[in-house]
């Protein structure tokens, strides 16, 4: 399986690469990390890709970083249909205090725009 | 982007108050006092079809969880009898000085008048214990429940996705 993660910098994102990378662990899938451009996000993209370099070597498995630049969701969704991706993962969305889960913005995009498979990490 | 609206409280009901709900039920709306296990017994009891992002959650130990977290913030509940029916609740983002709300009501007590009651004691109660700018998010499908916040001064204040966010400032 050959897997892209969008990552924005956001906790769910971040949860979902460790998610990610377990799962790669176990099975030898074939990843690439693509660091966007997530306006809900606060940390910018060079602290957000150092950060994720700093995870994957961290887990110890083989992973290729991208930097995505534009919208987010419509340059995720670019880069894995015209990449042969079979699988588009993302964050599952923030929790309020009250504790509903509050779906993204990119997320929402991905899910409505993807002819690629999407997976939401909770 | 739009602005948060406005609710003036002053001609809501206070807590406690009764009333009769459209199927001629006497229901009281009381705050919250300790009556942990009449609110977990509707919780457990409720349709998971009218969860609404995830909450309440389903199984136990998360459920009490849940409910524990919320209980320390503003809570009207809706009785009928010994029955919870319907909870209301304000919780505080930390680092915020808005409030979110949120409102269940048993499926049995639904389409009754029992939200919208509710919801009105809940505000006007918030009101009194020092809450001003109130939030809260709501699946776009689910128009019962924007016309009710609509119906006591929210506003959309975020671009429409999949949810909806809505706020309001209490005044009188």
């Amino acid at each position: 399986m050959k897997t892209v993660l969008g990552i924005g910098g956001t906790d769910d994102s971040i949860r979902a690469l460790e998610h990610t990378l377990d799962r790669v662990a176990e099975t030898g899938d074939e990843l690439t990390v693509a660091v966007i451009e997530n306006p809900d996000s606060t940390p910018a993209g060079d602290e957000v890709e150092d950060r994720v370099e700093g995870i994957i070597e961290e887990y110890g498995v083989d992973a290729d970083v991208v930097r995505l630049s534009g919208d987010p969701g419509s340059a995720l969704v670019e880069f894995a249909e015209s990449n042969g991706y079979d699988e588009i993962v993302l964050g599952g969305g923030e929790t309020s205090a009250m504790g509903k889960i509050q779906v993204g913005r990119v997320a929402e995009f991905v899910l409505l725009n993807s002819h690629t498979s999407v997976k939401l990490v909770r | 982007m739009n602005g948060e609206g406005i609710t003036d409280v002053s001609g809501f009901p206070e807590t406690p108050f009764e009333f009769d709900d459209g199927e001629g039920r006497a229901i009281e709306v009381r705050e919250y006092d300790g009556e942990r296990e009449a609110l977990l017994s509707m919780y457990e009891e409720f349709d998971p079809g009218d969860r609404a992002q995830g909450i309440p959650p389903v199984r136990g130990d998360a459920l009490e969880r849940w409910l524990e977290g919320i209980l320390e913030g503003v809570n009207t509940v809706a009785w009928d009898g010994n029955d919870a029916v319907g909870h209301a609740t304000l919780v505080g983002d930390e680092g915020m000085d808005a409030h979110e709300l949120a409102i269940f009501v048993a499926q049995s007590h639904q389409h009754a008048g029992v939200g919208s009651r509710l919801i009105r004691g809940v505000l006007s109660l918030a009101y009194d214990r020092g809450v001003r700018d109130v939030w809260l998010s709501v699946e776009r499908w689910n128009r019962a429940a924007v016309r009710l916040y609509n119906g006591v001064g929210f506003e959309k204040t975020r671009r429409e996705g999949f949810e909806i966010e809505m706020g309001t400032r209490l005044t009188v």
